[in-house]
């Protein structure tokens, strides 16, 4: 099998899974502390790479656009939360799932009114936009590893935040006991914009990080949320390290299933029954992958305790 | 019902909408208008998919997020069999009714050992699964969608190439669905799929199997849904997999809880506010501010949210307040 082209796959894989692992953190806090059901957690990717692109766009510089695009993620996150989530927390699921949705027809149309139809390309500094060597015969891009950096940076200080900081205690109290905490004097709502804003980061975060390799474009989220639904199903709603692995197991059995299915069904099938069957049961894997899992434990793979 | 000095303003309201779609034929021949007999037949099929749908999220508090899937499998059973050049109605309709139905029995039996969330979450993902599948199926069209030549045939029996006769058939099937449900709902069998909204621990100790009951009350939805879904395909002529993105099953939530959940007519209220919203609101935005029409669906967005937030019961909540109120 060819080495380069297996690595290069395996990169692609890891970069999803972090990608998708930053969406599915945002929605499973919230989800956890809030019990609230974000559709419109990809509005907030998109809007993500629009002010990234934007930003890089005045500065010239990738770096200072993702770094300004973070803060203002943060503040339409705030501003979501105050005018419109703030309302539904006491409504059940439907309200939410109804409500959210209308925010992602909003943001969609209001992103095409500001920047337009087309997607906006956002260049890379040249230092990103180069390969590396390894092992003297493998090249990969250095861009995509250094998503991957960034994502495993974000995910340490994630568990950092949640496990050793007084606000990460009074997330996972919240998360088990959402009356207790407000009960013994935690700003309970002080807590619930926060923790929607932090929500809001990550999932802009992943947003800017993708932008130079698709470009940021109108609806751009709505793919790949439901993507993050069924990795955090498959993780175990409002749970970090079940996002976590559930986002690589996902991210890597998605495009290595697309790249290598066909060679895999070959082994025991005809070459054209492959080639017909092996695109379509790529893209249902990753479903496929949820039914079993859930076949089996219903509260996916790492429930969280407490509830 | 028929004791007309008893009716409140909802049955009032009801009963015109559905004298008005009767008559709609009538109305076009008039006024030489085909295009609404276009708008009338949509709204008929959606609302028939918004009816099965209320059966399961409003009467059975199942919220399912993947109800377009099920008008997809229903068009695709006429599409497909099409493109093979058998046109005979009484295959399609049958493949529709049963490819639908096994969807629902095989998702519905992963589904419905969640609750909640991972119940929403978990329709909405089988039903992008689905999308996925016709959109890599690249003999069928794949991405770009499948055009229909030709109606299903009935042997003669009626001709479905003409479109008032297309029209009355779902105007039909619609009044049939929503007989069915409210024969389904006053049951025993409905009974328990209510009582099982409201408290499913204390239905199972009374001796129900809730999960059985719940699980057969979705595979009928799944059914008939995927049967208006074969009307669908054959009133468009095109399908493709969009229809059933999750945003379209989105749509037929909203056309749900507009019209108010757990009502008899109040999906077929909802759809036709939501049918009416989509053609004129661009028109109205115009009128107001030239050329703001486009982004129609920033105002939609918004009504949607207000009526989320602050209408409760959708319109048939409205009308039951306006009535006690006088």
């Amino acid at each position: 099998m060819d080495t380069t082209l297996l690595a290069a796959q395996l990169i692609n894989g890891l970069q999803l899974g972090i990608l998708l692992f930053l969406l599915a953190s945002g929605l499973s806090l919230i989800f956890g502390i809030m019990d609230f059901v974000n559709l419109a957690h990809g509005s907030l990717y998109m809007v993500g790479a629009f002010f990234c692109a934007t930003i890089t766009d005045w500065t010239g510089s990738f770096i200072i656009g993702a770094l300004l695009a973070i803060p203002a993620t943060a503040v339409i996150g705030l501003l979501v939360e105050i005018i419109v989530v703030r309302k539904l927390y006491q409504r059940d699921h439907l309200d939410h799932v109804l409500a959210t949705f209308g925010l992602i027809l909003v943001f969609d149309t209001t992103t095409q009114l500001i920047w337009g139809p087309d997607g906006l390309v956002v260049p890379l500094p040249a230092w990103l936009d180069t390969r590396v060597t390894l092992f003297s015969d493998i090249v990969l891009p250095t861009y995509r590893i250094a998503i991957i950096g960034v994502g495993l940076a974000v995910a340490a200080g994630l568990w950092l935040l949640v496990s050793k900081t007084r606000l990460g205690m009074r997330i996972r109290a919240g998360a088990s006991n959402r009356d207790m905490i407000g009960a013994l004097g935690v700003d309970i709502n002080l807590l619930f914009t926060l923790v929607f804003a932090l929500g809001a980061v990550l999932a802009g975060l992943a947003g800017m990080m993708i932008a130079p390799i698709t470009e940021a474009s109108v609806g751009m989220g709505n793919g790949i949320i439901i993507v993050a639904f069924v990795v955090i199903v498959i993780g175990g709603i409002g749970s970090i390290k079940g996002a976590f692995a559930a986002a690589m197991i996902v991210g890597l059995i998605d495009t290595m299933g697309r790249s290598y299915l066909d060679s895999l069904f070959k082994l025991f099938m005809s070459n054209q029954n492959a080639e017909t069957s092996a695109p379509a049961i790529s893209a249902m894997l990753i479903y496929i992958l949820m039914a079993a899992i859930l076949a089996f434990r219903p509260q996916g793979l790492f429930p969280p305790k407490g509830r | 019902m028929l004791n007309i000095s008893s009716w409140n303003l909802r049955s009032w309201v009801n009963m015109i909408v559905l004298v008005l779609l009767a008559l709609v034929p009538v109305l076009v021949s008039w006024s030489g208008n085909e295009f609404y007999l276009d708008i009338a037949t949509r709204l008929v099929i959606l609302a028939m998919a918004a009816v099965t749908l209320n059966l399961i999220l409003g009467y059975g508090g199942m919220i399912s997020f993947g109800h377009a899937g099920f008008l997809g499998i229903g068009a695709y059973a006429v599409g497909i069999p099409v493109y093979h050049e058998i046109y005979d109605g009484f295959l399609h309709f049958p493949i529709a009714i049963i490819g639908s139905a096994t969807f629902a029995l095989i998702t519905g039996m992963i589904c419905l050992r969640t609750k909640g969330v991972h119940f929403i979450m978990i329709t909405m993902a089988f039903s992008q699964m689905v999308f996925y599948g016709f959109v890599s199926i690249e003999d069928y069209g794949g991405d770009d969608g499948l055009v229909i030549e030709a109606r299903s045939e009935f042997g003669g029996l009626f001709d479905m190439e003409n479109n008032t006769t297309l029209y009355y058939f779902c105007f039909i099937c619609l009044l049939a669905t929503i007989y069915i449900v409210r024969r389904v709902v006053n049951s025993r069998f409905g009974m328990v799929i209510q009582g099982a909204k409201g408290n499913e621990r204390r239905l199972q100790s009374l001796g129900f199997n809730t999960y059985r009951y719940q699980l057969a009350c979705y595979v009928l939805a799944g059914a008939i849904c995927g049967f208006a879904g074969a009307l669908l395909g054959n009133f468009t002529s095109f399908i493709s997999p969009e229809m059933m993105d999750w945003s379209r099953s989105g749509e037929l939530i909203f056309m749900v809880v507009l019209g108010g959940t757990a009502t008899l007519f109040g999906p077929l209220l909802g759809t036709t506010a939501f049918l009416l919203l989509e053609e004129y609101l661009p028109h109205v935005i115009d009128l107001v501010y030239k050329g703001g029409g486009v982004y129609w669906q920033l105002y939609f967005g918004i009504i949607l949210i207000l009526v989320v937030l602050y209408m409760k019961g959708g319109i048939n909540g409205f009308l039951s307040r306006r009535e006690g109120s006088k």
